[in-house]
């Protein structure tokens, strides 16, 4: 009886929430007449696509619904790919614990906001997957956690389970505070030089090897003693037996080639530069290290470090043969990721398909997570966006945005959902305790002012992030 | 399509700017000027482009016509025109001509690297009321974001400061220019105000972050304290009419006491008289309907930069005659139930109330190319592409007030021109040509020289 209510309860409140109703689960679709850019078998026109149980069973003209499966409509519209945003902090309510210069015991995970508002702004521009990852305030950060935006479900949801695990590394001015200063009382924190970063580092990892011969040792029952677990050094453990990505924020491109050479040193692979603006001075070394550089379109001069950056970066190091993502670090920029990789085709001329891939199928490769999204390919999960014109073009807007199966964004349906929350604003503000002073009321609230790379410019004070 | 430039001058020209930026230096880190094609101001002429496709903004797109630039104006277009002998011609085949264009509201040349270069940062003054802070006095004509942001087809901004309540005065200016008078078109623009706000941050300008900590402050309390600050701005301009009229009488009556020189209300003095504009940052409703009233009191000229709610006070707005230079399509809606679009669909929404407006990007320098995909992106939601093209070239000449002399293809017109090889407006579009004052510059930059030293790296 009692789970009876319970149940009830659920399917009451699952069915009052609208953001629940967009977010049906597991739903079965077919596109038609698309034209589909596949961002690996170049782009098909009139061609339809069909996902079922969350991936793409069938791509091909003239396909036919199964029984019960919707369709939509796509004549004159663009699909391609979701958007997969290779470094993001959106959903992060702390991004860096700035305290240690090693923080690697700290997981994103833990701090995770499905409730974010930024979510659902980068589902209308079409991201569907994201990095989120901890801020560049340390030499070594905290780990990473690769999700999808499941807007409207539970947090446990947004993680994709079989991604390879990762950590955030730093370089230059943010790991050595060159923008922050300390707050009253707060003693200076080591390093403040680039010769301080590299060497904590260094240290890092000469004490994680040490740590994993101990273990070593216990497990071969050279001791007794079994050593105590160091949550600082476990993750650094998976880093030197390569089961876990570093991915690496940074400018300047001897720091790059400085962290690349202590990773030959220990034994592993960096995953990726990110930022990476000045990797296009060293794109044969980057290549030949096997790394993949993450970097924003054309973003420079904010900083010195990234005074030499130019829009130019990705055409380098793709020439190079490199694996280039581009990516946001910022909710607002996220939206419109889709222009950023139109840009590079016109700074050096990279081939369309190419620039597609540096937002979804490169990403992908980064993250570990290209056997299952970043492709339009029949196996591949049903990630996918609709567009309204060309990907490309200033002109076009993300009609529908699905994830394995089922729309998370569709511009009719947030049509509606406005009219849904002006009725529901217009009935709060006529409750008492939210009528004017003088009328009853109490003072109104004043809503705090969210700005354009809010989170960035927050984390500027402390200790950077961009 | 490449367009070939035809006489043997040109040709000489351009490889002596490829053989430049061959020998040239690789740029150093260093905000100043480096010495190398960075600088290049171009080279005037006489110059026909022909059979291009000319969109000319005021009036209908000529398919296949010919511009002529010469003295530095735009001497003829159309169909139909006789190139004069000894003109350079530019084959415009596959290529569009485009007005250049104009962004109304940014730092470029006043903050080289904002974030940690306090050196290369003259944006903000210190103190709160600065009428004779003059950007054209801080603007580095060196600065490298001139040219990265030229050879995207963006040839004339406004370039403002930003500090304290009465900030200073903006500048208009053309992106070529060894001196800060060869780049001016008007030295002194307008009077920046940074309008007081109901803020939970404190008063006008600055303030902390959406997640800042901070005690929470009595609303009534937020409300006196900006009225407070709003009498001071009131008291400052009834301050310079004082100051007018004492100088006034004594210019007619050498008898009455002499009246001392105020360097601030000195400055203010054309503001004041409402014979330049006064320009108002502010965002929300009741602060723009604040600004109109203010306006309509003081007897001013009065321009929004910001202008986030502008159309829901479009009334006010139109009564007063203030246009609206809009900076937030970049930029996250305030507050979380805003639709995703918000900050996209305001200029649609400014259009269709009837409100006079333009696009700009509100950025300090770096990314002020960018105006005409932020142009383009306010149509796809909702605004005509006529009216995206309109809000960055000829929209943006009338809120300067310089409708009359740039801003579309037109007789008479300063040379401010771009050629592309596709709609400007586009992020794939390749910029081909780039005039300033009928002068035709380089299209290289710090961007270009530091591309050609590293893309053949062995």
């Amino acid at each position: 009886m009692r789970k009876a209510i319970v149940f009830l309860l659920l399917i009451a409140i699952t069915s009052i929430s609208p953001t629940l109703v967009l977010a049906q689960s597991k739903s079965d679709v077919l596109i038609k007449n698309a034209t589909v850019m596949t961002a690996i078998k170049g782009t098909l026109q009139n061609t339809d696509i069909l996902i079922q149980n969350g991936k793409i069973a069938k791509i091909g003209k003239g396909l036919t619904a199964p029984a019960g499966v919707r369709t939509i409509d796509a004549s004159g519209k663009y699909v391609t790919p979701g958007i997969i945003d290779c470094h993001s902090h959106t959903m992060l309510d702390a991004i860096n614990e700035g305290s240690l210069s090693v923080t690697s015991m700290t997981r994103t995970r833990d701090v995770l906001n499905p409730n974010d508002i930024a979510i659902y702004r980068a589902l209308a521009g079409g991201v569907t997957s994201a990095n989120i990852l901890h801020g560049s305030a340390n030499s070594i950060g905290g780990q990473n956690t690769v999700v999808k935006f499941k807007w409207g479900h539970a947090v446990k949801d947004f993680p994709i389970a079989d991604a390879p695990p990762g950590i955030k590394f730093a370089m230059g001015e943010n790991p050595k505070r060159t923008n922050s200063n300390a707050q009253p009382g707060q003693p200076a924190r080591y390093p403040r030089t680039r010769m301080g970063v590299i060497e904590t580092d260094r240290d890092a990892f000469l004490r994680a090897r040490d740590y994993k011969q101990r273990w070593d040792d216990y497990r071969a029952g050279k001791t007794k003693v079994q050593p105590r677990k160091d949550l600082e050094l476990e993750p650094l453990v998976e880093v030197l037996d390569g089961k876990r990505l570093v991915h690496a924020h940074g400018y300047r491109s001897d720091e790059h080639l400085n962290l690349m050479l202590l990773a030959d040193e220990f034994g592993f692979k960096v995953a990726t530069l990110q930022h990476g603006l000045e990797a296009y001075k060293i794109a044969l070394e980057i290549a030949k290290h096997g790394t993949g550089v993450s970097i924003f379109t054309d973003s420079w001069s904010y900083k010195l470090e990234a005074y030499d950056a130019i829009p130019y970066d990705a055409y380098i190091l793709w020439k190079n043969g490199v694996v280039v993502s581009i990516n946001s670090d910022s909710d607002e920029r996220m939206r419109r990721l889709n222009l950023d990789a139109a840009k590079v085709e016109k700074y050096g001329g990279v081939p369309e398909e190419e620039a597609l891939k540096m937002i979804t199928l490169n990403a992908a490769k980064q993250l570990g997570i290209d056997k299952r999204t970043g492709t339009i390919e029949v196996g591949k999960d049903g990630d996918i966006v609709i567009w309204s014109g060309h990907p490309f073009s200033v002109y076009s807007r993300v009609e529908t945005t699905i994830i394995e199966g089922d729309t998370y964004f569709d511009h009719a349906a947030d049509a509606q959902l406005r009219l849904d929350m002006a009725k529901e604003r217009e009935t709060l503000e006529k409750l008492d305790i939210n009528k004017a002073p003088g009328t009853g009321g109490g003072p109104p609230k004043i809503p705090s002012e969210r700005r354009q790379g809010d989170r960035d410019e927050a984390e500027y004070g402390d200790g950077g992030n961009r | 399509m490449k367009a070939k430039v035809k006489s043997k001058k040109a040709k000489l020209f351009l490889n002596l700017c490829v053989s430049v930026f061959i020998c040239g230096s690789i740029s150093s880190v260093n905000a100043q000027n480096d010495g190398s094609e960075q600088n290049q101001t171009g080279r005037a002429g006489t110059f026909a482009i022909v059979g291009a496709r000319i969109v000319t903004v005021s009036g209908a797109t000529i398919e296949n016509g010919t511009v002529l630039i010469q003295n530095g104006k735009i001497a003829a277009v159309g169909a139909n025109v006789s190139v004069p002998t000894g003109a350079e011609k530019i084959d415009g085949k596959g290529l569009s001509v485009f007005p250049g264009m104009i962004d109304a509201g940014t730092n470029l040349g006043l903050a080289e690297i904002p974030l940690g270069v306090p050196a290369s940062v003259d944006v903000a003054e210190t103190g709160n009321m600065n009428a004779n802070a003059k950007a054209i006095k801080g603007i580095n004509p060196h600065s490298s974001h001139i040219n990265v942001t030229r050879v995207n087809g963006i040839t004339t901004v406004m370039s403002y400061p930003t500090g304290g309540m009465i900030a200073g005065q903006a500048a208009v200016i053309n992106l070529n220019g060894s001196t800060q008078d060869e780049m001016a078109v008007i030295r002194e623009f307008g009077l920046v105000i940074n309008y007081p706000r109901l803020s939970a941050f404190g008063g006008f300008g600055g303030g902390g972050f959406g997640r800042g900590g901070g005690p929470a402050v009595d609303f009534n309390e937020l409300v006196k304290r900006r009225d407070t600050q709003i009498d001071e701005l009131k008291k400052m301009f009834r301050d310079g009419e004082s100051y007018i009229r004492a100088k006034e009488a004594y210019a007619k009556d050498k008898s009455l006491p002499y009246p001392a020189n105020d360097i601030r209300l000195e400055a203010m003095t054309p503001y004041i008289r409402g014979e330049k504009p006064v320009i108002f940052a502010v965002e929300r409703e009741r602060d723009i309907r604040s600004v109109a009233k203010f306006v309509a009191d003081m007897k001013l000229k009065g321009i929004i930069v910001g202008g986030q709610d502008a159309w829901k006070a479009a009334d006010d707005l139109k009564k007063n005659n203030i246009s609206v230079i809009y900076t937030n399509i970049y930029a996250l809606p305030v507050q979380d139930d805003d639709p995703y679009d918000y900050l996209f669909a305001t200029p649609s929404k400014m259009a269709a109330a009837g409100v006079k407006f333009c696009i700009s990007t509100g950025d300090a320098g770096q990314e002020v190319r960018d105006l005409p995909y932020q142009a383009g992106l306010a149509a796809a939601f909702g605004l005509s592409k006529d009216d995206a093209l309109k809000s960055v070239t000829l929209y943006a000449a009338n809120v300067l007030g310089l409708g009359d002399k740039m801003g579309s293809i037109d007789v008479g017109k300063v040379a401010n021109i771009v050629v592309a090889d596709g709609d400007i407006l586009e992020a794939r579009t390749n910029i081909k040509y780039v005039f300033i004052n009928g002068r035709l510059l380089p299209l290289t930059s710090r961007h270009t020289e530091l591309f050609d030293s590293f893309k053949d790296r062995k």
